[in-house]
């Protein structure tokens, strides 16, 4: 595989992106006890590259504001608008508003699609690496590259805790190798424990190009495999969470 | 500002007064402090780590460890901001004002453009990190400054979001230009103030 491999996405034309404007919340989908995904129709909806992220803010009647960002889920051939996948936090702010109060027909206030360091432009083969939540943006990788180029090498290790915690469930193919830290389902023949070398190698991505996402962690763990692996640092892209609570 | 309201939002986090006029707008206070690096950590042992300042200056200086830690140190508590939302009130670090090592150097441009070890850039005018404004630090809260959050050495330019303070800095170049740096180029603002939301192209 090159190391120069042209993209061969669409080009997309990245306009100035980033008025505050008001979504429409058009779907809810629960995606486990604590995860739902919001999808929200935008009224200057403006295509995103997969890995981007949106501003949420929240406004009180005395005019009170909590912002806090989120990536996107969705492809951005889903035109029109965006899909949000949101970890409730418990001592949040943002996140318990929209798995408690938020239902399909009300309004959220929103700003994006924002900052191009931690997307996928169609380079290849690609390895993503998430850990909980961290799945959220490399999801909008896998769905993109299956509307796009489905036999692009794109293969996803992804670490969850329990059986409960695996978010997009019904979506994972054989591009996914699933391992459980604290407890498989039963019957579970896959891996368990945290990612390892072997898993790394067992998703056979070599000389590609690495994004791993998830708790600090998670991602200082995840990204030192991959350069034991032999993937070059400038092409491991991480995105950190901080507490986006 | 436009008069929207979230339809039955109730905040859910009281920042006691006397701090909540310190945070800038749209930001949370934050006890710990979150680590967000773009790419794998960097790993400096500190007889290898020196700080440069080079390009359009009067003499060119490179400081190793042991004679960055020769110059005058001071300790600098400031409140710093995350274009991640988050802030933390009354940090702590040790460190060498910029004024000190620019006073050697002899600046003869407005701009600077510092680069880290793991190949992050930012960029800054020069009158935004003279006056007791930036510092290089070695040390938070008494102690050596951890790797995760730019030990050895980092800077920390508090007034502005704190992705242009450069972990695992290495030197600066003065120029006659500004020249986005790395988050610069990638969707965050230019200049970066927080009290005036500069967090995107754009703001």
């Amino acid at each position: 595989m090159g190391r120069l491999t042209e993209s061969p996405l669409p080009p997309v034309e990245q306009r100035v992106p980033g008025r505050w404007e008001i979504g429409t919340v058009s779907r809810i989908r629960v995606e486990t006890p604590r995860v739902k995904s919001f999808r929200i129709e935008l009224p200057m909806w403006m295509p995103h590259l997969p890995g981007q992220h949106y501003d949420v803010r929240l406004t009180d009647p005395d005019g009170y504001h909590a912002e806090r960002s989120y990536s996107i889920a969705s492809s951005p051939l889903d035109e029109g608008g965006i899909e949000l996948t949101i970890d409730k936090l418990a001592d949040g702010e943002v996140s318990p508003y929209f798995h408690d109060v938020v239902v399909e027909g009300d309004q959220v206030e929103v700003r994006g699609p924002f900052t191009s360091y931690f997307v996928w432009r169609g380079e290849k083969p690609v390895l993503l690496v998430g850990g909980g939540s961290g799945v959220v943006p490399l999801m909008c990788m896998l769905r993109h590259r299956r509307r796009t180029m489905p036999d692009l090498p794109m293969r996803l290790v992804y670490s969850v805790r329990h059986p409960d915690d695996v978010i997009y469930a019904d979506e994972l193919g054989d591009e996914t190798l699933l391992t459980f830290t604290r407890e498989p389902p039963d019957g579970w023949t896959g891996h368990t424990g945290h990612i390892d070398e072997e898993l790394i190698a067992e998703a056979g991505i070599e000389d590609g190009i690495g994004f791993v996402c998830g708790s600090n962690g998670f991602v200082e763990t995840g990204s030192e495999l991959l350069m034991d692996a032999g993937f070059d640092p400038q092409r491991i892209r991480t995105e950190r969470f901080g507490p986006t609570s | 500002m436009n008069g929207f309201v979230s339809r039955g939002f109730k905040r859910r986090r009281q920042t006691p007064e006397e701090l909540a006029d310190r945070l800038p707008p749209g930001q949370y206070l934050e006890p710990g402090w979150p680590v967000l690096t773009a790419g794998p950590t960097p790993d400096v042992p500190t007889d290898e780590w020196s700080f440069r300042i080079d390009g359009m200056v009067g003499v060119t200086k490179e400081w190793s460890w042991d004679e960055f830690h020769q110059l005058p140190f001071e300790t600098i508590t400031k409140d710093i901001h995350c274009v991640t939302k988050w802030s933390k009130l009354d940090a702590t670090f040790g460190g060498v004002s910029l004024d000190v090592l620019l006073d050697q150097v002899e600046p003869l441009d407005a701009y600077a453009t510092f680069y880290s070890y793991g190949g992050y850039t930012t960029n800054l005018p020069i009158e935004e990190i003279s006056d007791g404004k930036a510092w290089v630090v070695t040390e938070y809260d008494g102690e050596a400054l951890p790797r995760e959050h730019g030990g050895p050495a980092r800077m920390l330019v508090p007034h502005l979001y704190f992705w242009k303070s450069a972990k695992w800095v290495r030197g600066m170049t003065v120029m006659d230009h500004d020249e986005p740096g790395f988050w610069e180029m990638n969707g965050y603002n230019n200049h970066g103030d927080p009290w005036k939301e500069e967090r995107y192209w754009g703001d």
